[in-house]
């Protein structure tokens, strides 16, 4: 990567050096002194905790508040956030793409009232449509189902997929779906043999951003279910603190179990959601 | 004979086309009217209803939640609560997320190690967050307060505390979402061509120099779109705060969408509640309007 590290680096001791370090430490007891909190506290037992405060160090690594919580159903919620995620991404990422064509690269007379009309649903709060969506999932009959959760995750992560794929989609060549054209293909051909293979980068990308803003989603699976059986990892959450609010290291476990995963898809991709965050804030 | 005949190939050709990007863009289109479009327009008919959500019976009754709204004390405050957490995101987000963002470049990957562990409060759930900081502020086994008492301090209730909880969960905000801006502007600093460094300090150009004069103009661009999205995102908080402080001590951490959630999911005053929802989308949709059109026109200046 470019930086200005040229300019920067120039003389090495400097004051400048030594404020730029002292800062960057001091931000990092800030982002990170609350997740060693909770490591730490989540393998002392509850006594030790309320004992022997915070900065006791325990005698020995308790992982019994680990095991509380895989027994306690975890495993549920965690394939149902999972289910919810592939389904969700994969109708997301199909869907976003298919719009994406059109808007991108055919030439037709609602393309731009249809493409500005998308983009501007990006500033919807969800709140509005809470009441009706509710009501609706009810005369479906799939409230309660981890089924009601998928529609509103593909339809609030549209417009900034749709926009996103649109500008990728713009940056391909013309020439390649034009052969195709010649040698025959339909436009549903050139999609599918062309234009959806040459955007492998670009929903990969999509794919890790919007991974993450669903495995996190709260407010829809809170009001469209109500039990262990329909419920994802972020109401474990808010289940086992309501239930559990006393018992801390146990509280401190499960926040640990809920993170991991969206940790290691950062380990490994995060080239990707880096770039995702990038071309989703060109025009937010 | 031949050019009518090209006229109708032509336009054979722009009706395929057509056809074509209706099916393609169908299932789009689908989605955000069933889960966008119509439940906006519902809500706004629901607002002019008395409706409990149970059973069909809803009551017309005209303009009377909108005239309630008007005169609500509750949600002007949480109005007024979100706009102050507007403010103080951008004033504490935007240098702070900046001045990360340009340590991380000039150190390359000397400071990849900072790098993960500023960005990871961005990537887990709000939820999590919620609680995660409501345990860590606990008044007497929390971070703080722990340190208080080693200090021979007594306990520290800082969300409790209804005169400080508001400016507390404004810190937590502003601790998960400055890594996501540090990362945009990180990934801005990426897009800078290598020339311009190389060019000014040719011209000689000190360290701060250059960031005012060359990055931070060639960022500016970024950093308008940053503080849109924080903009609308400000109005539109829930998880964080529900989790957190639920709204409270009192309702000195209400927000419109905490206001909005107990009203027509704990309350079932689900016609109010869908009068509250559409006064947010109304506000957001004029601060949004207003923000893009005033910042969009200043970058292009």
């Amino acid at each position: 990567m470019k930086s200005n590290a040229a300019i920067y680096g120039k003389k090495k001791f400097s004051l400048f050096w030594v404020l730029a370090i002292v800062f960057a430490v001091v931000w990092l007891v800030i982002a990170g002194a609350p997740f060693v909190f909770q490591i730490f506290t989540s393998l002392k037992t509850q006594g030790e905790f309320i004992t022997g405060g915070l900065f006791k160090i325990p005698d020995r690594l308790s992982f019994e508040n680990y095991a509380t919580v895989m027994q306690g159903g975890f495993y549920r919620y965690f394939v149902n956030s999972v289910i919810v995620l592939a389904v969700s991404l994969t109708l997301l990422l199909f869907i976003s793409a298919f719009a994406a064509y059109p808007l991108s690269r055919m030439q037709f007379k609602l393309n731009r009232p249809i493409f500005g009309a998308i983009v501007a649903t990006m500033s919807i709060p969800i709140h509005i449509t809470l009441i009706p969506v509710f009501m609706m999932s009810i005369r479906m009959n799939v409230y309660d189902n981890v089924i009601a959760v998928i529609g509103p995750n593909v339809a609030f992560n549209l417009p900034m997929s749709i926009f996103i794929l649109t500008a990728f989609m713009q940056g391909l060549s013309k020439e390649i779906e034009e052969a195709a054209e010649i040698d025959g293909c339909g436009k549903f051909a050139a999609f599918f043999k062309v234009i959806f293979p040459l955007s492998k980068s670009g929903l990969a990308t999509l794919g890790i951003y919007n991974g993450v803003v669903i495995w996190n989603e709260f407010i829809f699976v809170m009001i469209l279910t109500q039990s262990q059986k329909s419920r994802t990892l972020p109401l474990a959450i808010w289940e086992y603190q309501g239930q559990y609010s006393m018992n801390t290291p146990l509280i401190m476990a499960l926040l640990v179990l809920s993170s991991l995963p969206v940790i290691l898809l950062y380990v490994f991709g995060q080239d990707k959601l880096v770039k995702g965050m990038m071309a989703g804030a060109v025009k937010g | 004979m031949a050019g009518s005949k090209m006229v109708s190939l032509r336009s054979a050709r722009q009706h395929s086309i057509r056809i074509a990007a209706a099916v393609f863009l169908l299932p789009a289109l689908l989605f955000l009217i069933v889960y966008v479009a119509y439940p906006i327009v519902e809500s706004f008919i629901t607002s002019t209803m008395a409706w409990n959500g149970m059973g069909r019976k809803r009551v017309f009754t005209g303009a009377e939640n909108w005239i309630n709204l008007a005169k609500d004390i509750n949600f002007w405050r949480a109005f007024g609560n979100n706009v102050k957490i507007m403010f103080l995101s951008l004033v504490f987000q935007v240098p702070f997320a900046m001045a990360l963002a340009t340590f991380l470049d000039v150190t390359e990957r000397r400071g990849a190690v900072f790098k993960v562990v500023w960005f990871i409060p961005y990537l887990i759930s709000s939820v999590a967050i919620g609680v995660l900081f409501k345990y860590t502020l606990d008044a007497n086994y929390g971070v703080i307060a722990s340190i208080s008492k080693l200090f021979g301090g007594g306990g520290v209730d800082l969300l409790g505390n209804p005169r400080i909880a508001l400016y507390t969960v404004i810190g937590v905000v502003c601790w998960q979402y400055i890594p996501f801006y540090m990362v945009l502007y990180l990934a801005a600093y990426g897009t800078i061509p290598v020339e311009l460094y190389e060019a000014a300090s040719i011209d000689g150009a000190t360290r701060s120099q250059y960031f005012w004069r060359v990055s931070l103009p060639l960022l500016r661009p970024t950093i308008v779109s940053g503080m849109t999205l924080s903009i609308i995102g400000s109005l539109k908080y829930f998880d964080l705060i529900f989790v957190m402080t639920g709204g409270g001590p009192g309702v000195s951490t209400e927000l419109m969408a905490t206001y909005m959630y107990k009203l027509s999911f704990v309350r079932y005053n689900m016609g109010y509640g869908a009068t509250v929802a559409s006064g947010m989308f109304i506000l957001i949709t004029l601060v949004a309007l207003i923000v893009i059109s005033t910042l969009n026109r200043k970058t292009e200046l």
